[in-house]
């Protein structure tokens, strides 16, 4: 039984339509990752799940319940939550601030709180009062990834989490995928980084140009698939 | 000795402009709303405390509290259904609708209480002074700017101290990532609102007590505020406050050298701020 799926999802920014009938499925406990090169449409097919792009209302499914009408907060407190591109911590608020911005309007239980998102995190600990902004780059991530975990999400999306990160710091990050996992989150990771995907992804779905190319596990994807479904067959 | 007690009398009546001020500055430091009528929507919540005195028999001081809610209700309305339908990249519809809404207000007040000037009840108190050393400072005028500190140190609280303060400022930085955490910014913003029309029903209590008002007094009171605003920092609470003092001050000091030259001491003051530090003396690091 699938936790979140969409079914011919599609998106417009104004004239431009960036999605043509998108259908994924994330099952429960299961790391999913999307790949494609940039502007193949992952990040929109991120943003549409989340509700910040709206959609037809039967084009996104959570708990086999539309959603794809519902707006980002709706969404959010129905248990999917998102980490963005680009990490948009707010910068008024320490790194602190930005993490308890994460369970606003509710009390949440779980695995997830100040505590244990330090333990997985724990420079955060160190600059907690500091402005989120005037972390390093991939503090900055994990303050993101911290304050999407503290509402305790089923779904935890995550757009490009190694964006404009230094390989080392990229290693640090994915460290705590495992962690997340086992806590009982089931992700969707977007990456441009396919090592990097496919060494945490159950599965993988490959997006070129608004559609999905490819799909499968990471073992049953060859190299040549991957590479084809990325660039085009004809590259 | 005189001009001590003229800058003291300048500060104390500071506190009345940053109370005109402070909900101008909160809107604008949430949603980046400059609400063109707050002028009148004090002149609006003076008649709606006059109307309390008068039908319920009430001291204004009881009246205001009457009053907040009243005018809390009404700010989250007027934003949620009117201002919020405004609100984006484009800074003009905001600046037309609520233009047009003071002068909707300004007319509707002119047509239910007529163009006489009114006045709140005064009592002994509005009148009474205390002696310190040779100065004498009017109870009222110490009031006003005691609620105005209040005002200040209160939404400053509310500001750092809570968790609507860090949806406050987390929905200023970005109503977008906003919203992915689960805040509603157009409840958010109407909150705002009502929190500032709150603040406007305290700064028309001062305002009807100390002074006549009348339907057309919206729009300078309006202009004090903005210059508090934007001499204290957009965004800054503490520096309205510092903004109203510093128009206050400019203002009996003008007036001390010549009665006419009050209002515009104010305006000078305002200018040569303006010119030194263009984005206010102490304005907010991410603006």
């Amino acid at each position: 039984m699938s936790l979140l799926q969409t079914k011919d999802l599609v998106a417009h920014y104004g004239d431009f339509q960036a999605l043509f009938g998108v259908d994924i499925e994330l099952n429960e406990a299961e790391t999913v990752a999307i790949i494609g090169a940039n502007g193949a449409g992952k990040s929109t097919l991120m943003r549409s799940i989340s509700g910040v792009l709206r959609n037809d209302a039967a084009s996104v499914a959570f708990d086999n319940r539309p959603i794809g009408g519902q707006s980002a907060d709706e969404i959010m407190s129905l248990g999917v939550a998102m980490v963005p591109e680009g990490r948009k911590l707010f910068p008024s608020l320490t790194v602190e601030e930005n993490l308890l911005i994460g369970t606003y309007g509710r009390k949440t239980t779980g695995h997830w709180n100040l505590k244990t998102v330090y333990d997985l995190f724990p420079i955060l600990a160190e600059r907690r009062n500091n402005p989120g902004t005037a972390l390093s780059g991939g503090q900055q991530q994990m303050v993101a990834i911290g304050r999407a975990l503290m509402s305790n999400p089923r779904v935890l999306l995550c757009d490009e989490i190694s964006l404009g990160l230094a390989p080392v710091v990229i290693k640090d990050i994915y460290k705590a995928i495992p962690q997340i996992k086992a806590a009982g989150a089931s992700m969707i990771v977007v990456e441009q980084d396919i090592a990097q995907a496919l060494a945490v992804a159950d599965r993988v779905y490959c997006m070129m140009e608004g559609r999905v190319t490819l799909s499968g596990t990471p073992d049953s994807l060859s190299r040549e698939d991957i590479h084809n479904a990325y660039f085009g067959a004809s590259h | 000795m005189i001009w001590v007690d003229t800058i003291i009398q300048g500060i104390l009546l500071g506190g009345l402009y940053a109370l005109f001020a402070a909900g101008l500055s909160l809107v604008f430091g949430v949603m980046r709303l400059v609400n063109l009528a707050h002028g009148d929507l004090i002149v609006m919540g003076a008649y709606l405390i006059l109307v309390l005195v008068t039908l319920l028999g009430l001291s204004p001081f009881v009246a205001v509290f009457v009053a907040m809610p009243l005018m809390f209700g009404l700010g989250w309305a007027l934003q949620r259904f009117l201002l919020n339908r405004t609100l984006g990249d484009d800074i003009l519809p905001p600046l037309l609708v609520t233009f047009g809404l003071s002068i909707a207000l300004q007319n509707a007040l002119l047509e239910g209480f007529s163009a006489d000037s009114q006045r709140l009840p005064t009592n002994a108190l509005t009148t009474a002074s205390v002696e310190i050393g040779s100065i004498t400072l009017g109870v009222m005028p110490l009031l006003t700017f005691a609620s105005a500190v209040l005002v200040i140190v209160g939404l400053n609280q509310l500001f750092y101290r809570t968790e609507i303060g860090r949806a406050f400022r987390a929905t200023s930085d970005d109503a977008t990532t906003a919203s992915l955490m689960g805040i509603k910014p157009a409840n958010i913003f109407a909150t705002a609102t009502g929190i500032a029309l709150v603040i406007v029903t305290i700064a028309a209590l001062y305002l009807g007590l100390r002074a006549n008002f009348d339907p057309n007094i919206g729009p300078a009171r309006l202009i004090y505020a903005f210059e508090a605003v934007i001499i204290g920092g957009l965004g800054s609470l503490w520096g309205t406050l510092f903004g109203g003092i510093i128009i206050g001050v400019a203002q009996t000091v003008g007036a001390a050298i010549n009665p006419e030259w009050q209002i515009l001491a104010g305006h000078l003051a305002f200018l040569i701020v303006l010119l030194v530090r263009p984005r206010g003396l102490f304005p907010r690091a991410n603006d």
